[in-house]
């Protein structure tokens, strides 16, 4: 970062620098200048097919004739739904403009000194000079309504004045939407959609729309940004793109931050045409969170042990089902099948893969270094009544998870000696130091050298080294090496 | 190893006036609003301000306080507030309701926005219907390229990949068309002009336009050919991890806006350091395209390169010490700084990736570019997600499995989303709808035979038709066609050969020499024929949409000029790796020419995928 200074970093945030006053030479200037602007924006008003102007980049930012154009433009706002020409007094335009100039005045000027004057450029009396004053500032072409799809697509391209007035049979509105996909130009498709849209019914515009992709996609995108989701959804429905609605209805509800009425509006959302995978998933989430909501109300004031010794870091409030199925086998192992917290219900409820369960059930209860509910997870018994350990998950993972979960080297023993490949079971039992797996594995495979070196990483006279050495002393043994 | 520079390299235009160019108009917009102001500038914009102006600058042109736009309510005593803002229509709204607000407390000040690098018309009509037209003047800074290092330009838009690909909303395609018109109107014009892609088509065309509006320059071309790529023709490549340096600093640490901060477990101390990386910083840019397996090597040997530099001392008379202070000790302390950041940066590297099982994930990802063991890699991936490790690698894994299997089966599809929403949120459902709608993550749809089918009508019809054809079945369905694609461009080199990759001999080292990155291998192989011929099965694969546009001025010039002939440019519509960048310096080297990568934004499978989720508000 080139900003390194600290004062300059006090820049981005402090605040304790006074307000500015202008001193009186600006203020002549920008007095002179505000009163340039008046006078023009007035003229413009004049201008019925202005309406829509617009400028962009076109000339050089910043120069007389751009700012002056800016303001101009910019006066022109509220009329731009009124049929132009009807300008009655109490005009919406004029109202705008009159307040915007004047709050420019009274932020820089004496109160009152100027206030009559600006109001004196409001009156209409100078509205017929309008024509003449106009005419140095605009390009040559003065009848921007008179200019075909494909030339006002340009202007608009070029940031220069346009109006799109003129364009009020729907073929030609049509022709100058295509006309500005054809350019490519998004944000002159979206600017033409913009003014589709207020002059065309809702009914009509789908219509087009739906023969029309890239236009569409620029609509759709127009309107979410604008937050306009009724009319959006009304768009998809009458698309018939049903499931895209569905989902764009649902997305809704990240935006409710009160669980009571997230849940409700999930309920809502129950009966939306999703696809039929999407439908249950759906009614998972309304099920989960109606689940998590009542489960916080009660360990919100819960008092037994395990709450007390292992306070909740969080709320369980829209948490993923795997993590309430973590949260149930840490808070609530054990309880009965008909308890909405117990971790077979919630397995239950949301159809959980064995596999999935034993993965979670593990971590929760090996965090609590709950050895014994570890066992009975892969404890099952045969015909016979003999228990065997089996499990859905490679014996290699179980014994990394409960590693991670620092588990003492007799329970880790136990479960490497479970892993069925010999390699992961060797290399299993060296990583996390089970040295009767170590030596009973090097036994079976008659390798003597590989002992003598494990030997020597042990401490002299420990159970294990004095192990090694009973089996190298031991003459029964056919070493292959 | 390291190949910095080469003998017989052309030299690169120095795009440190495209700085300057945009530092200029800069002040002379602040210029425009005489008088104290206050600024605020968007969050993803003030790296970008940083690289090409300071505080002192703007305080120089009155700027008072400088404040982030957080679209929360403001503490400001200003009477001219300034806006300098991405053209956003959210955040449009949010100077609206100042506006507003201040109306209505009965307070006057001036407001304006500076929208770069250009206005949109949506937002001026938000400003219309807020009733704040006119209150609040706008502006343009044109502030299309940063340059990011001596062969990388960016854009700095990140959101040209959504809104893109995934919107097909095309606002940004003028803007990289100018940025085009920018690069030609101050370096010179193109003699040839390739792409492929949807959005290269279109912003080649509105740069087109724009150089017949404006005047033309006759200047002696500082590159002669371009080549332009949409992000959407390679995904495999961006979703891969990434294992030479850069990329690999990028995947961990994030680097942003070309400099990253390195905390404390880097820096062995109790604070964070940012550093700018970039071809500046000596160490750095040796090791940058580097395989990472072969830093640590590199780095120790600098250390003792250094330590044998620093002894030098010892033995050393008065005038030789002063000489040695005056003339290397800067320069030793200051590698010795970077080179304790790198090795810092390595070992915390090391520790992340073994920590992660990030060799097992490495095997599973060479896997599926192979084909080989899907199920095993299917299951890898059913664990991953079971075990809720990172959100955004899962699902990395997940569209890397469907682009290059065409697709899942039904089952393993609907499987996995399942086991995917109960573990990282049900609300995910709206991402993988995303996912689906772009290409990246799809269930197999029945009668698979599309393919199968069009490459038969393929054999049958000469080229043109051909070309009619596949435009009508690409809208039909969008496959990504990896596997056959792979095959035909030889991406994933056999299997079993051993790859030494201290002496890399193909772009696949990026890879640790497990596959080609598409994109580069297509810029390889257009470049090589000049052309798209005899790519036509490619091309088809890709859904077509490529072009080879040779340009109207001055050709014959520009090959007279042998360095520009050279030097070739390339746009990644969308984003670009640093995987991507790397392999390119590589194909460079070998063939004796330069490549300046201008791009949207710099991405990895995170900003790739992030960009993407649609579960928050």
């Amino acid at each position: 970062m080139t900003r390194a200074k600290p004062e300059d970093d006090e820049y981005w945030n402090s605040s304790k620098f006074k307000a500015f006053t202008f001193d009186d030479e600006d203020d002549e200037f920008s007095q002179l200048k505000e009163s340039k602007r008046a006078v023009n924006s007035i003229l413009v008003d004049e201008d019925e097919d202005d309406v829509e102007r617009v400028s962009w980049s076109g000339e050089p930012v910043g120069s007389i004739s751009w700012s002056v154009k800016e303001t101009a433009s910019s006066i022109r706002s509220g009329s731009e739904q009124s049929f132009p020409k009807i300008d009655t007094t109490p005009s919406l335009s004029k109202q705008g403009s009159g307040y915007s100039l004047s709050s420019l005045f009274k932020a820089k000027s004496k109160p009152g000194a100027f206030q009559s004057f600006s109001e004196s450029f409001s009156d209409t009396s100078f509205r017929t000079y309008a024509p003449e004053l106009r005419k140095p500032k605009s390009d040559g072409k003065d009848f921007v309504s008179d200019l075909s799809p494909e030339e006002t697509v340009r202007r608009m391209q070029k940031g220069r004045p346009f109006s799109l007035e003129k364009f009020r049979s729907l073929q030609d509105k049509l022709l100058l939407l295509d006309e500005a996909v054809a350019v490519y130009d998004g944000n002159v498709i979206t600017a033409v959609l913009i003014f589709l849209k207020k002059s065309l019914s809702k009914e009509i515009l789908f219509r087009e729309l739906m023969a029309r992709d890239v236009a569409l996609r620029h609509y759709v995108h127009y309107l979410k940004e604008m937050g306009e989701q009724k009319l959006l959804v009304e768009l998809l429905k009458a698309l018939g793109r049903t499931e895209d609605m569905a989902l764009m209805h649902y997305k809704e509800h990240l935006n409710i931050k009160d669980e009571g009425r997230r849940r409700d509006f999930l309920k809502s959302c129950l009966s939306l045409p999703f696809s039929q995978d999407d439908a249950t998933h759906v009614q998972d989430h309304y099920t989960l969170l109606e689940r998590q909501i009542i489960i916080e109300a009660s360990d919100k004031k819960a008092d037994a042990e395990i709450f007390k010794k292992f306070p909740r870091k969080a709320s369980i409030l829209n948490m993923p089902i795997i993590t309430t199925l973590y949260y149930s086998c840490f808070y609530h192992y054990g309880e009965s099948e008909g308890t909405f917290s117990s971790p077979s219900n919630i397995r239950k409820t949301f159809r959980i893969s064995e596999k999935q369960y034993i993965l979670t059930a593990l971590g929760a209860r090996a965090k609590l270094k709950s050895w014994f509910d570890v066992d009975s997870l892969f404890n099952t018994k045969n015909w016979l009544g003999y228990t065997k350990k089996k499990s859905p998950i490679g014996f290699h993972r179980v014994v990394d998870i409960l590693h991670k979960n620092s588990a003492p080297v007799q329970v880790l023993q136990e479960y490497v000696n479970l892993i069925d490949d010999p390699d992961l079971k060797l290399s299993g039992a060296l990583k996390y130091k089970c040295h009767d797996v170590v030596i009973n594995t090097y036994r079976d495979l008659k390798d003597r050298q590989q002992l003598i070196v494990y030997r020597e990483k042990l401490e002299r006279d420990s159970p294990e080294y004095r192990k090694i050495q009973e089996l190298l002393n031991n003459v029964q043994i056919r070493w292959k090496n | 190893m390291a190949h910095t520079e080469w003998k017989d390299a052309p030299g690169l235009p120095d795009f440190s006036l495209l700085k300057r160019l945009a530092r200029d108009q800069l002040i002379f917009l602040l210029e425009q609003l005489p008088g104290k102001k206050d600024l605020f500038i968007d969050a993803d914009l003030m790296s970008p301000l940083d690289r090409i102006a300071n505080v002192t600058i703007l305080k120089q042109h009155e700027v008072d306080k400088l404040y982030k736009v957080e679209l929360k309510p403001i503490v400001s005593s200003s009477d001219q507030l300034c806006f300098l803002i991405r053209p956003r229509i959210q955040t449009v709204k949010w100077i609206s309701d100042l506006v507003n607000a201040d109306k209505v407390a009965g307070r006057f000040r001036r407001y304006k926005i500076i929208f770069t690098p250009q206005k949109f018309y949506a937002c001026e009509t938000v400003l219309e219907e807020q009733g704040v037209y006119g209150d609040v003047t706008t502006d343009e800074w044109n502030f299309y390229i940063l340059p990011l290092d001596d062969d990388i330009l960016s854009l700095e838009l990140p959101e040209f990949f959504r809104d893109n690909f995934l919107e097909g909303d095309q606002r940004w395609v003028t803007t990289a068309g100018s940025a085009l018109r920018l690069l030609q109107s101050v370096y010179g014009s193109f003699s040839k002009v390739y792409g492929i892609g949807r959005c290269a088509k279109m912003v080649y065309e509105s740069w087109r336009e724009l150089m017949e509006d404006g005047e033309q320059r006759t200047r002696q071309p500082e590159f002669a050919k371009v080549f332009l790529v949409d992000r959407d023709v390679d995904f495999v490549t961006p979703l891969c991890s990434q294992v030479v340096y850069e990329g690999l600093v990028d995947d961990l640490f994030r680097i942003k806006c070309g400099s990253v901060e390195f905390g404390p477990d880097v820096t062995s101390s109790d604070k964070s350091i940012k550093v700018m990386l970039n071809s500046q910083d000596k160490v750095f840019s040796e090791i940058r395209n580097e395989h990472f397996s072969n830093v640590f090597g590199f780095l120790s040997q600098k250390a003792k390169n250094l330590q044998t530099a620093y002894d030098k001392r010892r033995g050393m008379d008065i005038q030789q010490m002063k000489a040695f202070v005056a003339d290397e000790l800067k320069g030793l302390k200051q590698e010795h700084r970077l080179l304790s950041l790198h090795i810092g940066a390595s070992e915390s590297m090391m520790k992340k990736k073994t920590k992660q099982d990030f060799q097992e994930l490495l095997k599973t990802e060479h896997s599926l570019l192979e084909g080989f063991e899907i199920r095993e890699c299917i299951t890898y991936i059913e664990e991953h997600i079971n075990r809720q490790v990172s959100m955004i690698d899962s699902l990395r894994l997940l569209c890397l499995l469907s682009i290059t299997e065409n697709g899942l089966l039904s089952k393993d599809y609907r499987s996995l989303k399942a086991q995917y929403l109960q573990s990282y949120g049900i609300e995910h459902l709206l991402t993988f709808a995303n996912l689906r709608q772009l290409g990246l993550l799809e269930e197999q749809q029945a009668g698979e035979t599309l393919t199968v089918m069009e490459s038969k009508v393929g054999k049958l019809v000469n080229d043109k038709t051909v070309g009619k054809l596949t435009d009508a079945f690409s809208s039909l369905a969008k496959k990504s066609n990896f596997r056959a694609l792979s095959k035909r461009l030889a991406l994933v080199p056999k299997s079993g050969e051993e790859y030494d990759l201290r002496v890399p001999r193909d772009m696949a080292y990026v890879f640790s020499g497990a596959y080609i990155p598409l994109s580069c291998k297509l810029i390889e192989q257009v470049l090589e024929r000049d052309g798209w011929t005899g790519m036509e099965e490619v091309t088809r694969m890709l859904n077509g949409q490529e072009f080879a546009v040779t340009g109207g001025s001055s050709s014959s010039e520009a090959r007279s000029k042998t360095d520009a002939q050279r030097i070739v440019l390339v746009m990644f519509l969308g984003g670009c790796t640093f995987s991507e960048i790397s392999a390119l310096r590589f194909l460079g080297k070998e063939r004796g020419c330069r490549f300046i990568v201008v791009t949207t934004a710099i991405t990895n499978s995170s900003r790739l995928l992030e960009a993407l989720l649609d579960n928050s508000a």
